[in-house]
């Protein structure tokens, strides 16, 4: 079968200047991601996982280099159009969860809907749909410091769910919270994979990014590995032995 | 993002923050009351005054001769044809000779009273009513009488209010035989109109030396005539002297005109002294914008991830300043006019918040909000999503 590509960054470089320095935040980054895949991003603190994050998600652009998404290229976008791609076509899942607090979680939920212009009544219809996915309709008019840490990641993935996004981007999405709640989120995750949406998962934690089935590691601003799951796994079990021994 | 979510989403900020929010319109409000209590008390001060006056006779045209090189050219009877010959719009013409001196009785009380000198016409033309007695006639014009009506003030100062016809009253030493008395119309105070005394404006002229006429009122039988009236006569008086320093035409409506203007120009001042509060209202909301601007800076990078548009957080922001200025407005407007009424009610007048004052009070209010709320909500707009994601 023939794979739909989804996004494809050809030569992504990120260069931050500090003083007279220059910091490559992300160094000739290719990589491309098939339709319906899950795919987790890992690597170290401060080897560029945000930076390449932030350009996939269309909240900043590459300094040089090219990234198609959805065969348009979006690296040269600017302002309203990066707004309207994200609206459209990404759905965030945050560590911190970055729910209005005061706002009742249906009205959050509710928010790519509103900048997307669609009519209120449809908004709150769409919006419970996908409480009632991450099973917090019941819920929907309590605000978000009444729920426990683990409801609110699922509020917020049920936003990033509500706009039908072609990707779902999740930056550490357990990184707030304790196993078993992030046992929970994960599942969510893996089912929202099964019902044939693309994510992508960006950790610093192996055991994490294992739960993907394919894993791209960077190391200092460049991707040093593009591997699946059972090579990853391999990989780790050979490093922890080596280390042990 | 559509106006009506925006506003929730803004009203949620505002009741959300109620103290705050209140202390932000508290600048609004003070402004737009202090707007209204004194626009709308000058006015009713002014209202007042202008009442006071109508009584006086809108209807006047007054005529001033002064002619050339001592010659006045114009009499008594060119004035009285002039009128006739406009009879459809001019009632009648009546002198005015007015007589400086002192009223007595008996040589012991001295009253200071408005003396002047009248025709026959003149009590009928201006609707006062003679009381007791009976008017000056023609024939005490022609032989100059000595006799006088008296207003009700003068009667009651000197007859204890017993004055008959045919009591005498002295002007300048020179006694005056009582012919009429008025009925009152004020409340016989010395500064009320009943304080008058008339007499035949022949003896008039001969008691202050003058050979002639110098001064008239014309009647007019509407005031909306007044003033085409006024022109016409101008243009008779200009065709008669040929030169317009000779005479001089006045009306109470134009003369309340130009000091309606000047009032206008005074409340304009005032206004806008007070006017400056509402800027400095303007800032205080600018200033709490920023503050919340800033305090807000990790909502407004959600909101961005989320899609909103440069234009939606200018909007929420925007909105904000304008709601939040509205309603300080409107409690303002509220607090003015109970004040003016209850300030008015203390000052006995007929005082009312001025509907124009209200209205202009109101579209500045939200228009500074709109204006003051710009700058911070472009501040907010432009902030970049991801350092404001990163934001605590
Ligand atoms: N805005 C910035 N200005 C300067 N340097 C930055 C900025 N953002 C990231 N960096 C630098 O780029 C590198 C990669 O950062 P980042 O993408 O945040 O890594 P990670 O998310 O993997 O921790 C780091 O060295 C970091 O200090
Ligand atoms: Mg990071």
């Amino acid at each position: 079968m023939e794979r739909e590509k989804l996004i494809e960054l050809i030569d992504v470089s990120k260069i931050y200047h500090v003083g007279d320095s220059e910091i490559a935040a992300n160094n000739e980054i290719d990589i491309t991601i098939y339709k319906g895949e899950m795919v987790a991003i890992v690597g170290k603190s401060g080897s560029g996982k945000s930076t390449v994050m932030n350009i996939i998600g269309a909240l900043d652009t590459p300094t040089s280099g090219q990234y198609f998404l959805e065969g348009r290229d979006v690296s040269k976008l600017k302002g309203d159009d990066l707004a309207e791609i994200r609206n459209k076509l990404i759905g965030f899942i945050f560590q911190q969860y970055n729910l209005l607090p005061k706002q009742n979680i249906l009205d959050n939920v509710g928010l790519p809907l509103m900048y997307a212009r669609v009519g209120e009544r449809e908004r709150k219809k769409r919006s419970m749909e996908v409480l009632k996915k991450v099973g917090l309709d019941k819920k929907y008019l309590n605000l978000p410091t009444q729920l426990s840490g683990g409801q609110q990641q699922r509020v917020s993935i049920a936003r990033a769910l509500v706009g039908r996004p072609s990707l779902i981007l999740a930056d550490e999405p357990t990184g707030a919270l304790d196993s078993k709640t992030s046992r929970e989120v994960l599942d969510l995750l893996h089912q929202l994979h099964k019902e044939g949406n693309t994510i992508i998962l960006i950790t610093h934690d192996s055991s994490i990014a294992s739960e993907a089935e394919r894993i791209i590691k960077i190391a200092d601003g460049t991707v040093i590995s593009d591997t699946d799951v059972k090579e990853f796994k391999n990989e780790i079990k050979t490093n922890t032995e080596s280390s042990m021994g | 993002m559509r106006l009506r979510q925006t506003l929730k989403v803004v009203w949620a900020n505002i009741i959300g923050n109620r103290m705050r929010s209140f202390l932000t319109m508290l600048g609004m409000i003070i402004g737009v009351a202090s707007v209204i209590i004194l626009v709308s008390l000058m006015q009713s001060f002014y209202d007042s005054i202008i009442s006071s006056y109508a009584d006086m006779g809108i209807n006047n045209i007054d005529v001033n001769l002064m002619g050339r090189n001592g010659n006045l050219i114009i009499t008594e009877s060119d004035m009285y044809k002039y009128a006739r010959e406009h009879s459809d719009a001019i009632k009648g013409v009546a002198p005015n000779v007015a007589v400086s001196g002192t009223l007595s009785k008996n040589g012991e009380i001295e009253e200071y009273s408005s003396i002047k000198g009248i025709d026959e016409n003149y009590i009928k033309l201006y609707n006062k009513e003679i009381q007791e007695g009976h008017n000056i006639t023609y024939s005490d014009i022609l032989v100059r009488q000595k006799v006088c009506i008296i207003g009700s003030y003068i009667n009651q100062k000197f007859f204890e209010g017993n004055a008959k016809i045919g009591d005498s009253v002295r002007l300048n030493g020179e006694e005056f035989i009582i012919a009429g008395i008025l009925t009152q119309i004020s409340d016989s105070s010395q500064w009320s109109s009943d304080n008058c005394f008339y007499l035949p404006y022949t003896t008039a002229m001969r008691l202050s030396g003058m050979g002639s006429v110098s001064s008239y009122s014309l009647y007019v039988v509407n005031s909306e005539l007044v003033s085409s009236e006024t022109t016409a006569l101008q243009k008779y008086l200009f065709n008669t002297y040929h030169d317009s320093d000779a005479y001089k035409v006045t009306n109470l409506m134009q003369m309340l005109k130009e000091s309606n203007a000047q009032m206008s120009i005074l409340t304009s001042v005032i206004a806008g002294i007070a006017g400056i509060s509402l800027v400095v209202a303007g800032i205080g909301i600018m200033n709490i914008m920023l503050v919340s601007v800033s305090e807000r800076t990790r909502e407004i990078g959600i909101r961005k991830s989320l899609g909103a548009k440069h234009k939606d957080i200018m909007r929420q922001f925007v909105l904000e300043a304008g709601v939040t200025s509205t309603m300080g407005g409107l409690l303002g407007i509220l607090l003015g006019s109970i004040v003016t009424i209850k300030a008015g009610d203390l000052l006995k007048l007929k005082a009312m918040p001025n509907l124009n004052t209200v209205l202009v009070a109101f579209c500045i209010s939200v228009g500074i909000g709109i204006l003051f709320g710009y700058l911070p909500a472009r501040k907010a707009a432009k902030l970049n999503p991801i350092d404001a994601l990163r934001s605590e």
